[in-house]
């Protein structure tokens, strides 16, 4: 992995640019700024409805300087699938071009993802289109004001749930692993290298490439804004966010998660609860029930590595 | 997958095929290079026979996506057209309602689309049989929408529907409607052109830059359909599709006469097709395959002495206005004939408002009869037709009305109800 100081030297060029209007320490914005430092200017991005339709500035300002469109929200995917197959029939007419070597690559909110957009997310992934699909995971509808989305874990007050979740999170990772694609990734925006590289291997491989990051709302997750990448490094090292790649059907644990397969490593879920708004009404038995399931997981996920290290 | 045949190239042939596999071979003629496609009654063999082709290396270089829902066919033919390709899809009923909110974005982003319709009645009940209200219920959407009246129309209308789509002047989105089963499943003798006449025909397909307005190209970064105020031009922005529609009629039939110039066939002026209407005391608009079947019906009466004549509807967007005064003006009663609704609407038919609204202060007081019939597929005899023409024949000549009318509309082949 490249050291953050060789990451800034090497890639200096920004695709994301300042005067967008993101919230003070937003994640979307560190993941976005990040993901087009690895993926580079021969990218094309879709947007369906989220908080990035808004913050890359009203009409006729903009902040990206690479090209970018804005899409219906169940629309991610699929407009991103006839932009690499355009992208596509272009390289057959004008061969030795640009058009071979574009990337298409969604940005998209986790209700975009796990809730309207899985239709069409989960038709590009079986049919294996040549797109990064990256959903940017801050676990609420925040652009519409924080209502609770399949990826709202429980718990978390909402507008929508005032009382805390009720329900789980979908594991919309795992859903796409079991799609049979190429490569898929987590990554937390407090480990931007980390997210950094998982970016350029998705960019090297063929096929449809999925990354779900989480990233922290200030706002919706009742943080300081300060605390923005803290909060979610807290989630990486409770084990409540898990990094990983998935690579054609292989798991492999990311640095900063492999060693919490030791359960004495991890820190205690309330770390990473307690510092939220969003929690406040999570109860004792709540947290008790939360720490179970979560170390269960881990076992899961332990017994898978060495079903995996068996056969190989 | 069999390697493209770099050299396939189309001869002109006369052949025996359904009305869909017509569209199928007008977007094989006309290059298209993404075709992206979901399956429904009754347009599936349209995708079907384009499948047959893409695998038989009789398209190269076409990309075909075979997706999962309606609704991600548009958005990928959008984002397929955005980037600068010519496109290609169809669809039918309950399809089309499921893409209609990327139908409008279609629109709203002036990207040139031809998308073929087999039009089917919407449920429920359950009904997969011709009924234009499919294709009506997109009025609003700023699609051109035009009507194929049989097997060869459907060929010709959408070779037709690129040249006018990717005028750089109109850049909008085109439908072409045609009765599902009444000319999708049925066959008729059909001509494909020659594959050099189409390319001589039709614009060149986009080059690396794609369309003006709209690319997606690293060396011009640019920003698509971000959010605009209240304040900025969107209300600029839709004068500007209303006024590229009102334009399209110039250029509509511009085309048509190019096209029969160069193919031989004639489509009226290119927004209506007059049938004897000459010396017509009486006559009666129709659209879709009924209007062909309405020539046999004049024809059969003006042999029995009566002077009546029918006019083929070709586009409901942009609205011939001003044909349609002309028309009106010829006759004393007219007759239009939907096979489509529009519910709680002045008559109930939705041409039958077209042509009430652009007759008011038009200075013509010719009487209008509104029909509505075939709903959900439903058989429309010859017997019937000639029967409606008669109606007129008797409006004119005694005043009175049909006795069964409803609310002013006179809906043809109802079944006895208790």
């Amino acid at each position: 992995m490249v050291s953050i100081k060789e990451a800034l030297e090497t890639y200096q060029e920004e695709f994301f640019l300042a005067g967008n209007s993101t919230c003070a320490g937003c994640g979307l914005e560190i993941a976005l700024r990040w993901a087009m430092k690895a993926l580079g200017p021969n990218t094309s991005l879709v947007t369906p409805a989220s908080c990035l339709n808004v913050v890359v500035g009203l009409w006729p300002k903009t902040a990206p300087n690479f090209p970018f469109m804005n899409m219906a929200f169940a629309a991610g995917a699929a407009a991103a699938t006839g932009v690499s197959a355009a992208f596509k029939a272009k390289a057959y007419r004008f061969p030795g071009k640009v058009w071979e070597k574009m990337t298409t690559l969604v940005f998209a909110g986790d209700g975009g993802t796990t809730d309207i957009g899985i239709q069409g997310l989960s038709g590009a992934a079986e049919r294996n289109s040549n797109i990064i699909y990256c959903c940017y995971d801050n676990e609420a509808y925040m652009n519409t004001g924080i209502q609770r989305s399949s990826s709202t874990p429980h718990g978390a007050v909402t507008t929508t749930t005032t009382l805390g979740k009720e329900r789980y999170k979908k594991n919309l990772p795992r859903i796409m692993a079991s799609h049979e694609i190429p490569y898929v990734a987590t990554c937390s925006v407090s480990e931007p290298l980390d997210l950094f590289e998982k970016f350029k291997k998705a960019k090297s491989i063929e096929g449809c490439k999925y990354i779900h990051v989480l990233a922290s709302c200030p706002p919706g997750w009742g943080i300081p804004s300060e605390d923005s990448v803290e909060i979610p490094r807290l989630a990486v090292k409770t084990g409540s966010w898990i990094l990983y790649e998935v690579e054609n059907g292989v798991i492999t644990l990311s640095k900063k998660s492999k060693p919490l397969l030791d359960p004495s490593k991890r820190a205690p879920l309330i770390d990473y609860l307690s510092r939220q708004k969003r929690f406040s009404k999570i109860s004792e038995k709540d947290l008790i029930e939360l720490q179970e399931r979560l170390d269960l997981q881990w076992v899961k996920i332990s017994s898978e590595i060495k079903c995996q290290e068996n056969l190989s | 997958m069999v390697e493209a045949q770099e050299d396939f190239i189309q001869e002109r042939e006369t052949i025996i095929i359904k009305g869909n596999v017509a569209a199928a071979y007008a977007a094989k003629s006309a290059r298209v290079q993404v075709i992206s496609a979901y399956p429904i009654t009754p347009q599936t063999t349209v995708v079907e026979k384009l499948s047959e082709f893409v695998d038989n290396g009789e398209m190269p270089g076409t990309e075909y996506i075979k997706v999962e829902s309606e609704h991600t066919v548009m958005a990928s033919i959008i984002g397929a057209s955005t980037a600068g390709t010519r496109t290609f899809t169809a669809t039918s009923g309950q399809g089309l309602f499921y893409m209609y909110e990327m139908v409008h974005w279609a629109a709203g982003a002036r990207l040139p689309i031809v998308t073929t319709i087999a039009s089917r009645a919407p449920a429920p009940p359950w009904n997969i049989w011709a009924d234009f209200t499919d294709v009506i219920s997109c009025r609003d959407t700023g699609w051109m929408i035009s009507f194929a009246a049989n097997h060869q129309e459907i060929y010709d209308d959408v070779l037709m529907s690129y040249k006018i789509s990717e005028d750089y002047d109109i850049l909008l989105p085109k439908f072409v409607a045609y009765g599902g089963f009444t000319l999708s499943h049925t066959s008729k003798p059909v001509t494909i052109e020659d594959q050099d006449a189409v390319d001589n025909f039709l614009p060149p397909l986009p080059d690396e830059r794609g369309w003006p307005h709209i690319f997606l190209d690293p060396e011009r970064p640019m920003m698509h359909g971000n959010l605009i105020m209240p304040s900025g031009f969107y209300n600029e922005f839709r004068l500007k599709i209303h006024h590229t529609m009102l334009l399209a009629k110039d250029k509509i039939k511009e085309v048509a006469k190019e096209f029969e110039s160069t193919f031989g066939r004639h489509y009226g002026n290119g927004l209506i097709q007059e049938y004897k209407m000459n010396d017509a005391d009486v006559a009666i608009i129709n659209y879709g395959e009924l209007a062909m079947q309405m020539e046999q019906a004049v024809d059969d009466l003006r042999e029995e002495g009566y002077k009546v004549g029918c006019v083929k509807l070709r586009y409901f967007r942009p609205f011939p206005v001003e044909d349609i005064i002309n028309v009106a003006r010829k006759v004393k009663v007219l007759g239009v004939a939907d096979r489509a609704t529009a519910f709680g609407s002045p008559t109930g038919g939705p041409v039958s408002c077209e042509v009430k609204s652009a007759l008011y202060n038009s200075g013509v007081s010719t009487q209008i009869l509104p029909i509505i019939m075939g709903l959900g597929g439903r058989e429309v005899t010859l017997e019937q037709q000639k029967n409606q023409l008669k109606i007129l024949i008797n409006l004119n000549e005694t005043g009175e009305f049909p006795k069964d009318m409803i609310d002013g509309t006179f809906w043809d082949g109802l079944l006895e109800v208790e």
